[in-house]
């Protein structure tokens, strides 16, 4: 078998490339550098809406005087305020820094912590990173996996739990480890990070 | 500031530090903080307090201890008791018997080889002060070798130190850090730029999230040194999104180096000026390849370009940019402040210095450490990790993740430094140091670091997109007991080519921990083949 024929094969990630004219392109990241709004000179954004939080991605491109540079820090705003980067944002963020829609998609498609979609009312992220990959990581995403009916990356059809991997967390001293809405919890048999996850929504049930 | 404030600040510091007659230290890394350290230190604060005790004892969070496993950690006086998993109700009897003893039923043996086995430069500070305040990296000398390379040094005596000293890059490459400060320095360009690489991504590595957690003025004035030597007035740290913690403290501590005035303009009354912003990475494991932590710096998709131009002399927006990983930054300033020839000292004759390990995996001392290069794998899994839980037998201990490769039990008296690392198959890697033990599966582990490879290419480059997903492929059938002799043959086929041919090194090393385990547990894959050769 030859290579190319393997090559053919792989090519199910091929989206991923495309030709980056930028690249080399010197006189295009100069102007990037410098173009930016006079400071003192107010630049007139309309928000998509009248939800408040449009207000902080503008400012997130403000304090970067909306140069095209700014473009991952302002879909770090999106996410953080929205949890998740929709149209509306991606058009406009691409249209307050001056960038292609397409490369403002390009982007946010490139990394990975911006989702797309709108996140659960919950979250438990498994850490799958080495340590806790060995340690039973796999088991407790399979258990949750089994318990809930939900695949890993996915919401629950009841928009109440998304079940999220992450790469590694940092905290291999307490592996396996798992984040709970924002709180870290380390060393989870198959059984504890169930009866986490069945609190989590349980106390929603009886706050209602 | 003026050097006289700077002292002015220690004085003061000092001053109140010793109207205590206790100090109460609690650990706040992320190790302890998700065992609910934060309670823990409320806890002891609100005993102290109801008690009266206030001038009496100080309470205060600190950076990581190490013993991440033993979690939380709290050390009464300095190095006198220290206490293992603490819990809130724990709090009063804590504070009861400061004066008259300790608590038997907490206490954690300080003369373990754990602690007594490691050499601290790195992490020197990490669990002694408190890493949001700036007051406390100043008492312990901070900002001082700062004030000795503006005011006493040349730009080329500092990068002359650095070279003395030895040191090598501690993100993976291990290039020789004052040959990198001496290129960007002589490099064509008014305006130069500096980049700390804290895009620490490797799984199972967390030394750089501790230093930046536990230390983050130490990164800042290393920064400043290396941004004096090669002539740069910006630098950028690049962190992890995934490192709140890490971020939180950063940008507390460059806010109050602003206030002070050892960021920003004219820095202590000299013509240097130097600012710091932070960029956060984004769930790309491929940024910590040097050219594409530019480009995601710039706004663009992270993937790499091919080297030459080096980012020394074409890096950021095109300028000259020095890049340097998190702990390679964290050993300048004890460089300049103790000399080049006394780094030199430490360590073996090619690698200077120590490195700071990720201990983790099937041992029973999981956590940080610190040792100086020339150390056994022996001493660092026996020794300092207290040998393998369970009573189960030692198989490997991979490093250099994704990288990097499993080193089998013949070589555990081998020694640790990037010369025969390399020879085994491995590499020192940021330094991550799993454990595993006879339980482990090692055709799983090479399928494990291979699924990370495929989903981490950037896709820019052939070899690195398509090989990594057959290689996938093929291992998965591997460990499926679905694969021929022939399908053997094939990965290692697609193993070198891929090595090759790739662009970044990414590519280039992810067939390292298929090759390793091939070289060492090939039995392991042979036993997994659904027919055997010559069937």
């Amino acid at each position: 078998m030859s290579h190319g024929c393997l090559f053919f094969w792989g090519n199910r990630i091929h989206r991923r490339i495309r030709p980056d004219a930028e690249q080399n392109s010197d006189t295009l990241k100069c102007q990037e550098r410098t173009m930016s709004v006079p400071a003192g000179k107010k630049l007139k954004l309309p928000l998509p809406s009248d939800d408040r939080r449009w207000r902080l991605v503008g400012a997130t491109m403000r304090r970067h005087g909306y140069r095209p540079s700014a473009l991952i820090e302002t879909l770090h705003t999106v996410q953080e305020s929205f949890g998740y980067v929709d149209n509306d944002a991606l058009r406009f963020v691409a249209n307050g820094l001056h960038v292609p829609l397409s490369r403002a998609y390009g982007v946010a498609t490139f990394y990975h912590f911006f989702s797309f979609k709108p996140p659960g009312k919950h979250t438990c992220a498994i850490c799958l990173g080495t340590a806790c990959y060995i340690k039973g990581g796999p088991d407790n995403l399979k258990a949750l996996e089994e318990a809930f009916d939900v695949q890993a990356g996915e919401t629950t059809a009841d928009g109440q739990l998304s079940l999220l991997t992450a790469r590694c967390l940092g905290a291999c001293g307490l592996a396996p480890a798992a984040v709970f809405d924002g709180e870290m919890v380390g060393r989870l048999d198959r059984m504890e990070i169930q009866q986490r996850v069945e609190r989590l929504l349980n106390d929603d049930a009886r706050r209602t | 500031m003026t050097p006289e404030e700077l002292d002015e600040i220690a004085t003061i510091e000092r001053e109140t530090t010793h109207q205590f007659q206790h100090r109460v230290s609690v650990c706040v890394g992320t190790g302890c903080h998700s065992a609910h350290s934060e309670e823990v230190k409320t806890a002891l604060e609100k005993e102290v307090s109801r008690q009266g005790l206030e001038n009496w004892c100080q309470v205060k969070g600190v950076g990581c201890r190490g013993l991440c496993a033993s979690g939380p950690m709290v050390e009464v006086d300095t190095a006198a008791r220290l206490y293992q998993g603490v819990t809130p109700e724990d709090a009063v009897e804590i504070v009861e018997t400061l004066d008259t003893g300790s608590v038997p039923r907490l206490e954690c043996p300080t003369d373990l080889p754990f602690f007594t086995r490691q050499t601290k430069i790195v992490l020197e500070h990490a669990g002694r002060i408190d890493p949001e305040r700036i007051e406390d990296y100043i008492v312990m000398g901070g900002y001082t070798a700062l004030l000795k390379t503006l005011t006493e040094m040349t730009p080329a005596e500092v990068i002359e130190q650095i070279t003395t000293s030895g040191l090598r890059g501690r993100g993976g490459g291990g290039y020789p850090t004052g040959l990198k400060w001496r290129t960007v320095a002589i490099a064509a360009g008014t305006q130069k730029y500096i980049i700390c690489n804290g895009d620490e991504g490797d799984p199972g590595a967390f030394m750089d999230r501790s230093i930046l957690e536990s230390d983050p003025h130490r990164i800042l004035e290393g920064m400043a040194i290396a941004a004096y030597a090669v002539g740069a007035d910006e630098g950028y740290v690049y962190v992890r999104a995934e490192y709140p913690l890490a971020i939180k403290r950063l940008r507390a501590a460059i806010i109050q180096a602003e206030r002070n005035g050892l960021l920003g303009k004219n820095i202590f009354g000299t013509p240097f000026s130097f600012h710091v912003e932070i960029r956060l990475g984004a769930g790309a494991f491929v940024c910590g390849e040097e050219t594409a932590l530019i480009a995601s710096i710039e706004g663009r998709r992270g993937t790499p370009r091919p080297r030459p131009p080096y980012p020394a002399e074409f890096g950021l927006w095109g300028c000259p940019t020095l890049i340097n990983n998190v702990e390679t930054i964290a050993n300048i300033v004890p460089i300049v402040r103790n000399g080049g020839a006394w780094f030199a000292e430490i360590g073996t004759e090619n690698s200077k210095g120590t490195k700071v390990f990720a201990l983790t995996g099937r041992v029973n001392h999981t956590g940080l450490i610190e040792v100086p290069m020339g150390i056994t794998l022996r001493e660092i899994v026996f020794d300092i990790g207290g040998g393998i839980p369970d009573g189960r037998k030692f198989k490997a201990v991979q490093t250099g993740g994704p990288s990097g490769g499993c080193i089998p039990e013949e070589y555990l008296d081998m020694t640790v430094d990037y010369a025969s690392l390399a020879q085994v198959g491995s590499i020192m890697g940021s330094g991550g140091m799993i454990i595993m033990d006879e339980t482990s599966n090692m055709v799983d582990v090479a399928r494990y670091f291979m699924e990370f490879c495929m989903t981490e290419s950037c896709g820019k480059c052939i070899p690195c997109r398509v090989g990594t997903v057959q290689m996938h492929e093929l291992l998965c059938r591997i460990a499926a007991g679905q694969a021929t002799p022939h399908d053997l043959e094939l990965l290692e086929e697609l193993c070198d080519l891929v090595k090759q041919t790739s662009l970044c090194g990414l590519g280039q090393s992810s067939p390292n921990p298929v090759l390793s385990t091939l070289r060492y547990f090939r039995n392991e894959y042979m036993d997994q083949l659904a027919a055997k050769p010559g069937e």
